[in-house]
């Protein structure tokens, strides 16, 4: 830490509204030179508007910036930039068509005596980047397309690093690193940290806040709840200021263990690319089988080798015992097979956007609305209603396009679609991304009441909490395996995270032991 | 050897359609009577400069992941213009030719601005640009016709040996030292001149870099910096001015200018078929104009093979057309290697 207390980012009275919804509200807000701060809070707590104010991305609809004193406002991303603030952002910023070097040089190439792009020297000061984040291996040529996601993640982090920042804010920026590339951005962000670099730090993971951080920020609902030294409080004490409640009381209670039910899906050495090296699991009548570990490790792409989408599989999917081969979403969803998948991005794969509430809703099941070959539409229209009851989606009218909603909303709208086809099978991707506690509890309940039902659901979560309190059973996937089954009480954090970064489970957390002085 | 192993990777396209050309131009001169030779080389060369400037125009906007169907309607504004201007004395040639050029990197301009600023779909803008465009054409031309300077067109549409002679350039061509180069047909040596001075640094700059990560992820390239707007109206500006270069070069090869709509509208699709063919992605972010040149030049090599097989007149779209699937077919192959179907949606 530096002896130069005085902040260097100072946020006043900042608000900003998306259209009826306050996405923060009036927050005041520090970061000093040196430091490491770490920002807490749900999804929709008003982290990414904060990041997104700072960079010059949207603009705030009162209050005032400062940086090192001077009041700023960005009108967009070059402008901060200019200012020295760089973002890592979650959904990558890169370029896949255009080579490492060019997407590392992209905003400030060096250039040549007649202002052309200068390649040879982009090319070493690509190499030199590359190697000070330890990837020597990635040849600057290659076109980012063809890189594995961790690679990508370190090529972003060099990018970053290659625009000089001054302010340099990362958002889950280490999601779909290797625990080794993990320790290597540590130990990058604490010397930049000791270089006098400001440092902002969104995470969802506990630990790697406990490892780097020095200051913390809690946001809730559009608010800045409180900021503290790191190591002040206690895990439980942060949980229970970003949620503003009791934890125990957003999970509905876990049926008593009810011995072995007969699988409804099984999987036998599931093989794709070099995405999946050979997944077995199997999920019974009613249960909710949880799929963990770091984002990245092929979970996503298990379920879209369940639901038909990838091909090249090798390996045995069953359905009531029976080998089934899937090579379709279409199929999937037949009646026989009555499989789901409740998609990752709602907004590209799980929604038409422009159309209305009522189409979105009906979409899958369309195929049984029907009176002779044409939909019926009042049976269409019962159907719809139904499913807007019993999920309680809040709607205007639903013929409203479903763009209109909020975010619950629109992931309840995906929901009810797949809850028409009356799927025995239902695959869940980070369903609850994005949306507010209270529809993440109505969430909730409604797998658990879908499993009591006789649903078999397997569930992929980036939230170590939701697998810790809604699942019966956990898998955690490495590197396109499964390394560990956990059962029961052994679903704790620890065993996820160590499991995770596939460390012995026996060992401490290793970052526990380095936690920030 | 690893460098070049990737960038051969990555023009697997180009590669793909320089083969194609060779094939089908090979195979044209081994059965041509005089085949090999230069007035051959010269034909060929004059009558693909067009629609490779057509094509080399459209590939700018379709690289930024756009598409411009007002390339036709540019490159028949400025035939029309050319038929009017490109004439009289040495230096009212040198402004005519000045201000043709112009005018397309102007109507160019217009359409980035309207795609830009007027937020309008790349696609629908140049359609209604285009009209307005040969609207003017055929104010500036009802009929066709035109004078173009002879001499010009001479020495511009034949080998370097003959602009040097109607010119008195090098001892009437005749300089030792020019031998070697004397054969190269004037469309060829002007259009590696463009590509050297034009779209080479273009590429190499950091507009032309940002056209292709705009291409490439148009919310990736606004959140590095990319000034978006500034590469887009680039993008559309550069290629008013290579679809204003083809429509010069018809003036001078038909010394004279026509507005004639079907045209104007076939030549825009086949810059379209030519981009693709040359291995430029039609969703952007990869490719480039030289790609788009020898994809150009795979289109008029097909045709020229219709004049040594006997095909009948009529039959010859419908040949066109297969074999123009065929090689759109190759580039598209890759479709098998995809293992996610996710990924054939993008």
């Amino acid at each position: 830490m530096t002896p130069d207390n005085s902040p260097f980012l100072e946020l006043s009275g900042v608000s900003k509204r998306y259209g009826g919804v306050r996405a923060l509200e009036n927050v005041d807000f520090a970061c000093r030179r040196g430091s490491i701060h770490a920002v807490l809070g749900e999804n929709g707590a008003g982290k990414s508007t904060l990041i997104k104010i700072i960079a010059g991305v949207v603009q705030p609809d009162e209050g005032i910036m400062r940086l090192a004193g001077q009041p700023v406002r960005f009108r967009d991303p070059l402008a901060a930039n200019a200012a020295g603030i760089v973002c890592i952002f979650q959904e990558l910023s890169l370029m896949p068509d255009l080579s490492v070097a060019d997407n590392i040089g992209i905003s400030n190439p060096p250039r040549t005596r007649l202002g052309l792009i200068d390649k040879r020297a982009q090319r070493r000061r690509t190499e030199e980047l590359l190697a000070r984040v330890g990837c020597e291996d990635v040849n600057p040529l290659e076109q980012v397309k063809n890189l594995p996601l961790s690679r990508r993640q370190m090529v972003e982090i060099a990018k970053a690093l290659g625009r000089g920042p001054r302010l340099l804010i990362l958002d889950e920026a280490t999601s779909a690193l290797t625990s080794s590339d993990v320790l290597k951005v540590y130990d990058i962000l604490k010397k930049l940290g000791e270089e006098g670099l400001s440092l902002l730090y969104i995470s969802h993971r506990m630990h790697e806040i406990e490892a780097l951080a020095d200051t913390c920020s809690v946001f809730r609902n559009g608010r800045h709840i409180e900021t503290f030294p790191a190591g002040t409080r206690g895990p439980d004490e942060i949980v229970q200021l970003m949620i503003g409640r009791e934890m125990a009381h957003v999970y509905p209670p876990k049926p008593a263990g009810r011995g072995a039910v007969p699988p409804v899906l099984e999987v036998q050495d599931l093989r794709w690319g070099d995405r999946l090296n050979g997944v077995s699991l199997k999920v019974g009548k009613g249960e909710i089988v949880g799929l963990g570990g770091l984002d990245g490790q092929g979970q996503r792409e298990l379920q879209l080798a369940l639901f038909g989408v990838l091909s090249g599989l090798s390996g045995t999917i069953l359905v009531d015992g029976k080998p089934v081969t899937l090579s379709s979403p279409a199929q999937a969803k037949h009646h026989s097979i009555g499989m789901a998948l409740i998609p990752e991005d709602r907004k590209t794969e799980g929604l038409m956007l422009p159309m209305s509430i009522a189409d979105n809703i009906g979409m899958a099941a369309m195929g049984s609305l029907t009176s002779g070959v044409f939909v019926d539409p009042a049976k269409e229209r019962a159907a719809i209603q139904r499913m807007v009851d019993k999920l309680k989606i809040k709607v205007g009218d639903v013929a409203d396009p479903v763009a209109t909603l909020s975010g619950g909303n629109q992931q309840k709208v995906v929901i009810a679609k797949w809850l028409l086809t009356e799927p025995r099978i239902i695959l869940l991707n980070d369903p609850t991304r994005g949306i507010d506690v209270g529809t993440k509890q109505e969430l909730y309940q409604l797998l658990r009441d879908l499993a009591d039902a006789g649903a078999s659901i397997l569930f992929y979560t980036t939230d170590y909490d939701e697998l810790i309190g809604c699942c019966d059973r956990v898998l955690i996937l490495y590197d396109g395996r499964i390394v560990r089954e956990l059962q029961g009480d052994e679903i704790d954090e620890k065993a996820i995270v160590a499991t995770s970064l596939n460390l012995p489970t026996t060992a401490e957390t290793p970052f526990s032991a380095e936690a920030a002085p | 050897m690893n460098d070049l192993r990737l960038r051969l990777g990555q023009n697997l396209g180009l590669l793909l359609a320089i083969g194609l050309f060779l094939l089908f131009w090979l195979v044209y001169n081994g059965l041509h009577p005089k085949g090999f030779s230069t007035a051959v080389l010269i034909q060929n060369a004059n009558e693909s400069f067009v629609i490779g400037a057509v094509a080399m125009a459209q590939t700018v906007p379709v690289l930024a992941g756009g598409l411009d169907l007002s390339v036709g309607a540019v490159m028949t504004l400025v035939n029309c213009l050319a038929s009017v201007l490109v004439n009289g004395s040495g230096w009212q040639m040198v402004l005519g030719i000045v201000v043709c050029l112009a005018a397309g990197t102007l109507a160019g301009w217009v359409n980035g601005v309207v795609v830009v600023y007027g937020r309008i779909q790349p696609i629908i803008a140049t359609l209604a640009t285009g009209a307005v465009y040969i609207g003017i054409a055929l104010f500036i031309r009802p009929t066709p016709g035109g004078d173009v300077d002879g001499d010009l067109s001479w020495a511009l549409t034949n080998d370097i040996y003959e602009f040097c002679a109607t010119y008195g350039l090098f001892d009437d061509g005749e300089a030792a030292w020019l031998a070697p180069f004397a054969w190269i047909p004037m469309p060829l040596a002007i259009m590696l001149l463009v590509i050297f001075l034009v779209w080479i640094p273009f590429r190499n700059s950091v507009t032309g870099r940002g056209v292709y990560a705009i291409g490439s992820s148009e919310g990736a390239a606004y959140m590095s910096g990319v000034r978006i707007d500034r590469c887009k109206i680039a993008a559309f500006t550069l290629a008013g001015f290579f679809a204003g270069l083809g429509g010069l070069y018809l003036a001078l090869q038909t010394s004279s200018g026509n507005a004639d709509v079907p045209q104007a509208g076939a030549y825009t699709l086949n810059s379209i078929a030519a981009v693709v063919i040359g291995g430029t992605s039609l969703m952007g972010g990869s490719g480039g104009a030289i790609c788009s040149l020898i994809g150009a030049m795979v289109i008029r090599a097909i045709s020229f093979n219709f004049r040594i097989f006997d095909i009948a007149p009529l039959l010859q779209p419908l040949f066109e057309g297969i074999v123009l699937l065929g090689a759109v077919s190759i580039g598209a192959a890759r479709v098998f290697r995809v293992k996610n179907r996710l990924e054939l949606l993008g």
